[in-house]
């Protein structure tokens, strides 16, 4: 019964879609591929394709991380453990605490009938607007002067909880709005709290809107650099910043930077194949359904 | 009664963070950055001590020959990339929307360019365009053709970073498109199929029709996003050479960090805010305008009848 039919294509049309998944995995491929290579074998002329995979530019950038003595490391630098601490500190309590008060405010929305779902959907379009660029400015004076979290985590954590929100209560609104009101009276019924109604009738059942809503923060988070680099200090700077100084060196380690940047693109891509259906519906829930 | 109060408290409870956030970290810099567009300041100076100098920054930048320049590099680009992404994205996805094996397969692989950081991606193109071992060289190389200053040369860097951009976020058009396809009224693909429409035609006078308002929102989406750009260039080719791929995001940046002139730095932001809300707007009234159009159409067709 569930066996679904496919229609047959002609053979041009498949020569297509591998030119199109070559076209768009490549890029991915071809970086991997370099961060297993020797620097020797990544300069030398001959192909690309037949080389000897080594795990020596993973064990440089994670050095401080390691549990033997790997051979060819004189001088261990310990600036990308450091920051790969960071990012995923930084990722993780931003998401976390996004969803929660996001969560919270997107309930408060949509049963208490504050402003229109219109007014909050042009609320967020209006903060999507705003470039990250845009808050540079004001974003660091702030910090430095007034609040004097500059350099810290929780500087860094702040900055990504705001800009993440409105689109968090957006999404997350669209699918608060499906929870049927019965259930929430049958809970009241029983005499739960508006809180308990919340955390334990509600939360369980928009899991897929938080499944999405999380990939999102956690991918803003742990991708982000401009405002990191603007507010980080030595202490606390996070990946994307510490790939961009290295980058800026003449001369440059490709073999190592390309480890550095395939671990920065691990945790997206795993989500990527985990959890495909939920950020589709996160991407087109705003534009498709309206 | 106290549970009366409870209740009423309670959407302010739950509001009450997120309020308290965004207030403090994001409507408060964005009020911070007006205000200090009308300074003249340094960032070793306290907010306080910088100077009152009203337009005079604003002023400034209208006459600045390298402002200009990069205020024209960033429309150029985000017009030349949203047009080619829009292209392509759109007609992948009406050549795509097949009933095929592993199309959720396809799509997951297509979302990865877009998931994974923008500095990751520079980092990956800015090792294909390198100019000795970078792959497009060594390929022309191996065919016996010159090699191409791919981040050397002016109208080069700013096609490189164009591709790279088109690389990353034509899957973005494309996810869109498909899903407006996919949830089309099949009743009208018939109809048309038993009017004897050629597959064209369908294209020219159905789908893309009633695709459009999905359409106008995933264009308006990219638009925004396309001004956003920054790490990208940045990694690629950090605005150079010259000004030739210098977007005004990467200006701000630069203005800010390394000629360490705030004031500046936040009256650019403030005409680049400007030029988007003028987008934004735009875009939304049109689409409204559109729709009570639409509204009227439709009621006059009914009253012919």
């Amino acid at each position: 019964m569930s066996a679904k039919t496919y229609d047959r294509q002609n053979p041009a049309f498949y020569a297509l879609l591998v030119a199109l998944v070559v076209m768009s995995v490549g890029p991915i491929a071809m970086m991997l591929m370099t961060s297993l290579k020797l620097n020797v074998d990544i300069m030398s002329d001959t192909s690309s394709l037949i080389f000897m995979p080594t795990l020596r530019n993973y064990e440089t950038a994670l050095c401080d991380f390691l549990w033997y003595e790997a051979p060819h490391i004189d001088y261990c630098d310990k600036t990308f453990g450091r920051a790969l601490v960071n990012s995923l500190i930084i990722a993780l309590v931003s998401t976390v605490l996004t969803l929660v008060i996001g969560c919270m405010a997107a309930y408060a929305l949509v049963r208490f009938r504050f402003m229109g779902r219109d007014s909050v959907s042009l609320a967020t379009l209006a903060m999507r607007m705003v470039p990250p660029a845009v808050l540079l400015v004001p974003v660091f004076g702030i910090w430095t002067f007034q609040f004097q979290i500059d350099g810290t985590r929780a500087g860094i954590i702040l900055v990504y909880v705001a800009m993440n929100l409105p689109f968090v209560i957006w999404i997350l609104q669209s699918f608060i709005v499906q929870v049927p009101i019965q259930l929430e009276e049958a809970a009241r019924m029983d005499g739960a709290g508006p809180f308990q109604v919340f955390f334990l009738v509600v939360l369980p059942l928009i899991k897929p809107g938080l499944a999405a809503a999380a990939i999102f923060t956690f991918r803003v988070a742990w991708n982000e650099f401009l405002l990191a680099n603007a507010l980080a200090d030595r202490n606390s700077r996070t990946v994307p910043v510490t790939i961009v100084n290295s980058m800026t060196e003449f001369d440059i380690d490709w073999g190592v930077i390309m480890a550095t940047g395939m671990l920065l693109a691990i945790p997206p891509i795993i989500f990527t194949f985990v959890a495909s259906r939920q950020i589709i519906t996160g991407m087109t829930a705003g534009a498709v359904k309206g | 009664m106290q549970s009366a109060n409870v209740n009423r408290l309670t959407p302010y409870l739950f509001l009450a963070p997120a309020a308290i956030i965004m207030a403090v970290a994001l409507l408060y810099p964005i009020g911070y950055m007006i205000y200090a567009s009308f300074l003249d300041w340094n960032p070793s100076q306290r907010i306080g001590e910088a100077e009152f100098v009203g337009l005079r920054n604003y002023i400034n930048l209208l006459s600045d020959a390298s402002f200009r320049e990069s205020f024209w590099v960033t429309l150029k680009f985000a017009a030349i990339v949203v047009s080619l992404e829009m292209f392509l994205g759109v007609g992948l996805a009406l050549l795509l929307d097949r009933n095929i094996r592993g199309m959720s397969l396809l799509r997951t692989l297509f979302i990865l360019p877009m998931m994974i950081a923008p500095i990751v991606v520079g980092l990956m193109w800015r090792y294909m365009y390198h100019p000795t071992v970078g792959i497009f060289n060594r390929t022309l190389k191996s065919m016996g053709l010159d090699p191409v200053p791919w981040l050397s040369d002016g109208n080069w860097a700013f096609a490189s970073v164009v591709i790279a951009d088109v690389w990353q976020w034509t899957p973005f058009i494309f996810i869109l498109s498909l899903a407006a396809l996919q949830s089309l009224p099949q009743s009208a693909m018939e109809a048309s199929r038993i009017d004897g429409a050629t597959g064209w035609q369908q294209v020219i006078y159905i789908k893309l029709p009633l695709m459009l308002p999905v359409l106008i929102v995933t264009l308006l989406l990219r638009l925004i996003d396309a001004f956003k750009v920054l790490e990208v260039i940045l990694v690629l080719t950090n605005g150079g050479p010259g000004l030739s791929t210098e977007i005004l995001s990467l200006r701000i940046s630069r203005t800010a960090s390394e000629f360490r002139e705030l004031g500046e730095a936040a009256a650019m932001s403030n005409y680049l805010l400007i030029l988007l809300m003028i987008l934004t707007f735009g875009m939304f009234f049109y689409n409204k305008a559109m729709e009570v159009r639409a509204a009227r159409l439709r009621k006059a067709a009914e009253e012919d009848l």
